[in-house]
């Protein structure tokens, strides 16, 4: 698995989200989950415009064996999807930091970083997890 | 004898591991107005001896009456070769399998059942059934909600023409869900929507329409097609399959076709037995196939090149997607479905199409010789299929009561559904014109 970028926060479920200078927040999944769902075949994205909660449902990401939610790492609302997966899933799995990224929110409020993880303290989790 | 084998002393050991005191307990979240302790007219039990004749006794109370009852369940000629097949071993089973890959012939088998189905609606995608035509406009609705986000106000619009029963089991199924349905304004001469009186702005998710109508009538489905889709609604055609063969299928209905087709597969090669089994059909545009409940079976190629088939899209189903599965049902109809695929294959379409039009020429023969009886007449003006609701100048329950006496069962009595004293009769091709004209006199015969 390659180095995870340094520059992302990351969730205990697996979402990475990055700080974008114009305030929002652009969020995706881990290579770990693009890796443990297996080829991604389908992406439900939500509505520009709707409002997520932080641990709330806010897309789907179907492989041929599984589909799994991925949850709003904060409260906002939707102000972009990445479109280009309707066509292009496998991004995800390709480019999971990338190209594959899944939406851009606007948080509400001050994110509280105390929930998010640093790359190490992710890395740490990971290795946790495979003890 | 029951069929479990765990002794009391093992049942007592799993329940004292999970800490509950009786299996009882288990089964303390379920309110006790849902429970049931006994079925009414269901004895506690039988030998087979016992059963085998209290059904022969029951079947014999039934006779042989002339049937000119329609109403959703309709019959038709079922060649001998239909049922010796799918009884066969290798078919004789209600599910698709566990392990279904193990069963490349029963896919196969569900497969031709899609591919026939999709083409006699004109749609892209089929699912391998469902329970009856009722359920799937509850699987249809609760499809729309899924796939229409934008809609969120659970509203489903039916045509005036959509069968009574089918909208009490959707409202049973949905309703708790959220889902409300409302009819669409009639039009009393034609029975079919009154189109000077829909109101836009309503904001359905779903328009529902079924063609031929309850009361056997045809829309303007094209029309209230188009009329939907500027809603920004789904729009679900409830047709009857047989009509197909004659009728523009859903995929063709409008501008853009109807996204989903549903309906009940009991005219193809099911036997009418008092009400079920039966099975649903389910289809629609590739565009909704995510949201299309129950199992669906794609072919594929295996490593060697060699074709093969397949469930596929299962990750929306509830043994990978658990509660938020596209739906509860996971299985099929797959006897029923099975007889249905051999029922087609046998008729092709010509043959299914020379039954809707012998079944529509008897329908004709009858409906001339009914009106002509002075106190009947049509109910509604314009074309039919092969049922037909007639007004009477009289109450129709002991007309239809005298008739049976004389073993005809004389059609539907429609009166609650349409307000008025009304009659809703089917001649299917199994009728001969002797029995139409028996019809005919004997209803002639009690009203004179």
């Amino acid at each position: 698995m390659t180095e995870l970028p340094g520059d992302l926060l990351y969730t205990k479920d697996h979402e990475w989200l990055r700080h974008e200078d114009d305030g929002t927040v652009t969020v995706g999944i881990t290579e770990h989950a693009a890796t443990a769902l297996g080829d991604l075949v389908y992406v439900e994205l939500p509505e520009v415009g709707q409002d997520v909660e932080s641990d709330g449902e806010m897309a789907v990401v179907e492989s041929v064996k599984a589909a799994s939610d991925v949850y709003a790492p904060i409260t906002g609302s939707v102000v972009a999807v990445n479109d280009d997966l309707a066509d292009d899933p496998e991004k995800i799995n390709s480019e999971p930091y990338g190209e594959g990224w899944i939406v851009k929110l606007a948080p509400d409020d001050e994110i509280d970083e105390s929930q998010l993880m640093s790359p190490d303290a992710y890395q740490q989790f990971l290795d946790e997890l495979d003890d | 004898m029951p069929f479990i084998p765990h002794t009391e002393k093992d049942t007592q050991e799993m329940l004292a591991a999970i800490g509950a005191d009786s299996i009882e307990d288990l089964f303390d979240e379920i309110p006790a107005e849902l429970r049931v302790d006994h079925l009414h007219g269901v004895p506690e039990a039988h030998n087979e001896m016992e059963i085998s004749r209290l059904m022969r006794d029951r079947a014999a109370i039934d006779g042989s009456p002339l049937c000119f009852i329609g109403a959703g369940a309709y019959e038709h000629h079922i060649p001998a070769a239909v049922w010796d097949i799918a009884t066969r071993g290798e078919y004789y089973s209600a599910y698709t399998p566990y392990q279904a890959e193990a069963s490349q012939g029963t896919l196969q088998t569900i497969y031709e059942y899609q591919s026939m189905i999709t083409q006699l609606t004109g749609l892209d995608v089929s699912n391998a059934s469902l329970y009856d035509g009722a359920s799937a406009l509850a699987e249809a609705a609760l499809m729309s909600v899924r796939t229409n986000r934008r809609v969120k106000t659970g509203l489903v619009l039916l045509a005036p023409g959509v069968n009574p029963v089918y909208e009490q089991v959707a409202t049973a199924i949905a309703g708790s869900q959220g889902l409300r349905f409302e009819r669409l304004p009639v039009d009393a001469a034609s029975g079919n929507v009154a189109f000077t009186q829909l109101r836009d702005g309503q904001n359905p998710v779903a328009v529902v329409l079924q063609q031929p109508s309850f009361p056997g009538t045809l829309e303007d489905v094209d029309r209230l097609t188009d009329w939907a889709h500027a809603q920004d609604a789904i729009v679900i055609g409830a047709v009857n399959p047989v009509s197909l063969a004659l009728l523009k299928p859903p995929g063709h209905w409008g501008e853009q076709g109807a996204d989903i087709a549903i309906g009940e597969g009991q005219p193809l090669g099911v036997p009418m037995s008092s009400g079920g089994p039966y099975f649903g059909f389910m289809t629609c545009k590739q565009a909704h196939v995510r949201q299309m409940p129950g199992r669906i079976v794609g072919r594929t190629t295996d490593l060697d090149g060699n074709t093969g088939f397949a469930l596929t899209l299962q990750a929306r189903e509830q043994h990978i997607r658990r509660t938020k599965a596209t739906s509860n049902i996971c299985t099929n109809q797959g006897l029923m479905v099975t007889a249905a695929t051999i029922y087609m294959s046998l008729l092709g379409l010509d043959g299914i199409a020379a039954v809707a039009c012998r079944s529509h020429a008897n329908t004709t023969r009858l409906v001339e010789g009914l009106t002509a009886i002075k106190g009947v007449e049509r109910l509604y003006e314009g074309p039919y299929f092969h049922e037909v609701a007639l007004k009477l100048d009289r109450p129709v329950a002991p007309l239809l009561a005298a008739l049976a006496e004389r073993d005809i069962l004389g059609g539907f009595d429609l009166t609650e559904f349409a307000g008025t004293d009304a009659l809703l009769v089917c001649a299917t091709e199994t009728k001969s014109a002797a029995d139409i004209d028996a019809y005919v006199s004997a209803l002639a015969d009690l009203m004179s």
